[in-house]
């Protein structure tokens, strides 16, 4: 099979240039209407659930998600699907636990709900630490894969990918703020989402629109052990580690956490989730159709020839169906989709940055509109331009774990002060700075010291903590430390308040 | 005005229902995305039976968990718009607010 892939089509550059310009008109008119703190944080608070049901899905459906569970299925059939799995069932923990009362006791960032009953200061430095953590890791893994897809697929020096990237993301957040980053998402949403049906059906056509056919197919190719459960889980305890720290972490991920501002209340926020797990569910079902139509017919000797890892699997059966045309299309769309999650990223950062370590902090609280928005927008640029450097930094790196930790580090830093903060009365700001420093503390050192780090990218033998991921250790030592130290400090102000918040949390009255 | 709502029946009610709900679901949701990880990880053999021409149990099991998961979230949603709603309303207008 002859490909263009790796090269620049017409179509391909066609396509990003609609959306680039697309996006750009958009920032310029959402920057007529950014102008307060509300407005740059939280949209104005404007979005509807549907709309932000859309945006998660954008802000959350990765680029490595698409085609890196579309390009695992095809080369290893079944486990991608166990792997698609994780992604998915941390939304309904979202939902459950955390969307409602924080949408109801915050404001524009997590660090404001679980400062809330206790102590600002200290507490907002160690949130914003654990949000900025979280958020710089997987932005380093974000821009790091984007360089290199955007090189595989448009044939662009990664240099220059990654400065096209930082570039756009940065204009989007600077100027259009929260209003800009929505519906950059949206857009990234419905064109990845289509792309993906699209292709699916394409898929499915060649093989009567008949499910089994297609894995008589791929079975017949690659045999029976292809959709069956392969070596994706050989240790339950390492399975059971990931799983928690993709669970629980998706409840943690503050570019999540802050999108569930930008609705006008409670009620829009737990909606925005049912839309969001709709969209992707939906989109994971795609992704494992797209990978074994790949594997069906692309063949995995083509699809691990262009990339060891299989990442091009889903372009390459998009050129294959639809030909150029399809390809350019779906290439633009990846482009789309690294350019909305990076820019969520930097604007929960730069929240993290500018609402709560320097108002927060180093103001006390006391900054007006202007100055907030001032900091948000120097935090912007500084946080855009670390993520280029950063990205041109790790060039090369197996940054792979880097998604990983930010996934441990948010179940185990971010999700546990937020989860005690809400629901547990007797809860202290000692026991929530331990409960976060434990969680980050825990979370880096062990996956440093995991065969992930220790082994794939130190090259020593043998790693000295076994599992590849901490997030068994580290989600369970936070909350008993969080526990142990609250029970030990008691914080009568803390449980005074408590009592009131819940009309605010469970009724809404009070709420911004 | 505040303390007489914290302390009513009704409102310690909605709390408790809304909770347990919250509580209910979670768990479910906990059962069967690890209950998922550990038939993988203990029985492979049963998620490789063939139920239909090659297709496994192990595929409809797989995008079972992904669409049972968005079913809860529909679930709640319906309980929440309907019940929880209607009450909380009920008690934002004994505050007489909004």
């Amino acid at each position: 099979m002859q490909t263009v892939l790796g090269q620049p089509t017409l179509t391909g550059i066609f396509f990003f240039l609609l959306f680039v310009a697309a996006t750009l008109y958009i920032t310029y008119w959402a920057a007529k209407r950014t102008r307060t703190t509300a407005e740059f944080y939280a949209a104005g608070r404007s979005i509807t659930g549907l709309q932000n049901g859309l945006a998660l899905a954008g802000d959350y459906m990765s680029a490595a998600s698409f085609l890196g569970i579309a390009g695992l299925v095809s080369l290893k059939g079944y486990d991608g699907l166990i792997y698609a799995v994780g992604w998915l069932v941390g939304w309904p923990i979202v939902m459950f636990l955390i969307a409602e009362p924080l949408r109801n006791l915050g404001k524009y960032t997590f660090a404001d709900v679980v400062a809330y009953r206790l102590k600002q200061r200290p507490i907002r430095t160690a949130a914003a630490t654990g949000a900025l953590i979280t958020v710089l890791f997987y932005l380093i893994a974000q821009m790091v894969g984007a360089g290199s897809l955007i090189k595989l697929m448009f044939g662009l020096p990664y240099e220059v990918a990654i400065i096209i990237v930082g570039c756009l993301m940065i204009a989007y957040v600077l100027f259009g703020g929260m209003l800009a980053t929505t519906w950059v998402q949206i857009i990234k949403a419905c064109l990845l989402l289509g792309g993906a049906t699209i292709l699916v059906f394409l898929t499915l056509y060649k093989f009567g629109f008949n499910y089994i056919e297609l894995f008589s197919s791929v079975t017949s190719k690659y045999g029976d052990k292809f959709v069956q459960p392969g070596g994706l889980i050989k240790n339950p305890i390492d399975a059971i580690s990931l799983g928690l720290a993709l669970m629980f972490g998706t409840a943690g991920l503050p570019h999540i956490l802050m999108r569930f501002y930008t609705v006008p209340d409670a009620k829009e926020a737990r909606k925005s989730v049912f839309y969001a797990t709709g969209f992707i569910g939906y989109f994971y079902i795609l992704t494992f159709t797209i990978g074994f139509g790949a594997a069906a017919l692309v063949g995995h000797e083509i699809i691990s020839k262009i990339d060891k890892g299989g990442n091009m699997a889903a372009p390459l059966l998009a050129e294959a169906l639809g030909g150029e045309i399809f390809l350019g299309f779906l290439a633009a769309v990846a482009f789309a989709t690294i350019l909305a999650v990076v820019a969520g990223l930097t604007l929960a950062g730069a929240s993290a940055v500018s609402h709560d370590i320097y108002v927060g902090v180093v103001k006390r609280g006391k900054a007006d509109e202007k100055q907030e928005v001032k900091a948000a927008k120097i935090s912007t640029l500084c946080l855009g331009l670390l993520a280029i450097i950063l990205g041109i930094v790790f060039k090369g790196q197996n940054v792979a774990f880097m998604v990983g930790l930010a996934f441990a580090v948010a179940a185990s830093a971010n999700f546990p002060a937020l989860f005690m903060s809400i629901f547990w009365k007797k809860f202290t700001t000692q026991g929530a700075l331990a409960s976060i420093y434990t969680g980050l503390i825990l979370s880096v050192v062990l996956i440093i010291l995991s065969p992930t780090v220790w082994v794939d990218i130190f090259k020593n033998p043998q790693a000295i903590f076994p599992l590849k991921n901490p997030g068994i250790i580290s989600f369970f030592g936070s909350f008993i430390a969080g526990i142990v130290t609250s029970l030990l400090t008691r914080e009568k102000e803390a449980e005074e308040k408590f009592e009131s918040e819940k009309i605010r949390s469970y009724v809404g009255i009070g709420a911004e | 005005m505040k303390e007489k709502i914290l302390n009513s029946e009704e409102f310690k009610r909605l709390v408790k229902s809304k909770n347990s709900i919250s509580l209910i679901l979670t768990v479910l949701e906990l059962f069967i995305y690890f209950g998922f990880i550990l038939l993988i990880a203990y029985n492979k053999e049963f998620l490789g039976q063939k139920i239909f021409g090659p297709v496994t149990v192990g595929i409809p099991l797989g995008i079972g968990v992904i669409v049972l998961s968005w079913v809860f979230t529909g679930i709640y949603v319906a309980w929440s718009n309907k019940v929880y709603d209607e009450k909380v309303s009920q008690i934002r207008e004994k505050i007489g607010g909004e």
